[in-house]
């Protein structure tokens, strides 16, 4: 079967620096992919790639069988893919409501818009309590609910997720992970999540890649990244004992 | 009595300031640029308006011109966001603020060589009388400003609240980056905000047309419009129409109770104490973002 999303050896620059260099990774409709990586590893151009916030130098973004790099992000966005933009990008003065029927910007269809929005009140009913607040007026979770759930207002064909653990407590991030969970598995939602916590990530995902320096190093099946000890001592935090009991703090990773 | 007379004629001018303050604060929420040519806008579209109407230009009716003006200044902004803003997209802000005082200039002269740097009159049904409100005159063209004024801001309220273009606007200016991820052509709607300021800007420039003669140096009063919209509040609309009247109230009342010299620095005393003691203005829409 042919991925729903294909980026086949990306490259993109910021200005003279090259952010991914030479990325390929797979999506397939209702599975969840997760893109594991350090600050600045260019997990965020990726998305920003694929969304047409950024051109591409060189590669191709291929959906639905279509090569969709360096279009207009409207143009992306009508063809169903909607990022949910790093730290809780949403419209401050605006309130929830409304910032929810942005999401439904590119569709036109009112009733289909409404079971939408239903939806989404379904899954995150703090949303609904608050709809008629102003979203800068909401907590951090809150207002990273609101960014998914305007997110699902387009009923994507598949979700871009930038970090969306990123300044929650540990508990609020449990709580969101869960939800996009039942998302995936109820709704059918395909989702790619960048993600700094792996364990979060992989414990959602079906598929897992590793991004360093702009470049995959890693790829394999959430389970057996989750297994193996690299992404063990790089990414989960376990300490490796070395012979004498002691951390081995110079221990190189396996890629290098 | 004498009180009500100054009030009343202040509010009429400071309608006009208000109106022109509005297109300020459009454009500048929309595209966090300063259109320094506002002013010019709006003697351009009063020339544009004079040009249409008056029997010795094309002496069309008044009321067929209306709507043809807007449409030409509406047009006009939109053309010149997408060939000249466009074009600066990305630079330094002190590119765009020095292209739109440049533009001034040029809208400015333009607007010399076409229809004479002489004052014009224009023959608007408005100006038409007086009228008296208890002991106080006001004349039509004073009390038109003050109504179109009023409408001009409902429905612009309800274009912003209601309409998914007024939506995506509001969206574009709070969170630009946002906007382009929820599919909003952003640049369609940022010549879009350009063209409704040049129509608001229009509609200012027809009503102070109505008050009196247009020269074409009229468009200065665009600095007290900045002042207007700064003590506002940059980036609230409400706050940049109440930053006109204040401007437009202040006025009358310097030029009759102090000393004349004094009187012409009254609207930029309030514009000092506001950035005082409220540097983002009455009205600020400032919030500070979660993390």
């Amino acid at each position: 079967m042919s991925a729903l999303l294909e980026v086949r050896n990306l490259e993109t620059y910021y200005g003279p620096i090259m952010a991914i260099r030479g990325v390929s990774i797979e999506v397939h409709q209702g599975k969840v992919v997760s893109v594991l990586g350090a600050n600045g590893a260019g997990k965020t151009t990726l998305l920003k790639t694929i969304s047409g916030i950024m051109d591409p130098e060189k590669g191709r973004v291929i959906f639905e069988g279509e090569e969709i790099q360096g279009r207009e992000p409207h143009h992306i966005v009508r063809r169903g893919i909607v990022q949910v933009p790093e730290g809780r990008e949403v419209f401050p003065l605006l309130t929830v409501e409304e910032n929810l029927s942005l999401g439904a910007y590119t569709r036109s269809d009112t009733a289909a818009i409404a079971q939408s929005r239903d939806l989404v009140f379904e899954y995150f009913p703090i949303l609904k309590e608050r709809r008629r607040q102003e979203a800068g007026t909401l907590s951090g979770g809150q207002q990273q609910m609101l960014a998914i759930g305007r997110g699902l207002m387009l009923k994507p064909k598949i979700m871009l997720l930038d970090e969306p653990s990123l300044g929650l407590s540990p508990l609020l991030t449990q709580e969101i992970f869960d939800i996009l969970k039942r998302l995936n598995r109820d709704e059918g939602v395909t989702m790619l999540v960048v993600e700094q916590n792996a364990a979060v990530a992989l414990d959602l995902a079906d598929q897992g890649y590793v991004m360093e320096l702009g470049r995959i190093v890693m790829s394999d099946t959430a389970e057996r990244l989750a297994a193996s000890e690299d992404i063990q001592s790089f990414y989960l935090g376990h300490a490796n004992e070395g012979a004498r009991g002691e951390r081995r703090w110079k221990k190189k990773k396996t890629w290098r | 009595m004498e009180i009500m007379q100054l009030l009343l004629s202040g509010l009429a001018n400071g309608c006009v300031y208000g109106l022109i303050a509005l297109g300020f604060v459009l454009i500048y929420k929309a595209t966090e640029a300063v259109n320094f040519a506002q002013g010019d806008f709006m003697m351009l579209g009063a020339f544009v308006m004079i040009g249409l109407v008056n029997t010795h230009f094309l002496g069309i009716n008044f009321w067929i011109a209306v709507p043809l003006a807007l449409l030409i200044m509406g047009a006009l902004g939109y053309l010149l966001d997408i060939t000249l803003l466009r074009s600066l997209f990305g630079q330094n802000q002190v590119a765009i603020v020095i292209l739109t005082i440049s533009l001034g200039f040029v809208i400015r002269f333009a607007a010399g060589a076409i229809w004479g740097h002489e004052p014009l009159n224009l023959q608007s049904p408005l100006a038409l009388g007086d009228v008296r409100v208890g002991g106080a005159v006001i004349s039509m063209a004073d009390l038109a400003v003050i109504i179109v004024t009023v409408l001009l801001t409902i429905f612009l309220w309800q274009f912003f609240q209601r309409t998914k273009l007024g939506l995506a606007m509001q969206a574009s200016s709070q969170n630009q980056m946002a906007a382009y991820y929820m599919g909003i052509p952003v640049k369609r709607v940022q010549g879009a905000v350009w063209a409704l300021s040049a129509i608001v800007a229009c509609i200012a420039g027809i009503l102070y047309a109505s008050k009196g003669a247009m020269d074409v140096s009229a468009g200065f009063i665009g600095i007290k419009a900045f002042a207007a919209a700064v003590i506002g509040g940059f980036g609230s609309l409400p706050g940049a129409l109440l930053g006109g009247l204040i401007v437009g109230v202040i006025e009358p009342f310097a030029s009759r109770y102090l000393p004349s010299g004094y009187s012409q620095l009254a609207p930029y005393t309030i514009l000092i104490l506001v950035l005082i003691f409220r540097p983002h203005g009455l009205f600020a829409q400032v919030r500070t973002k979660k993390v």
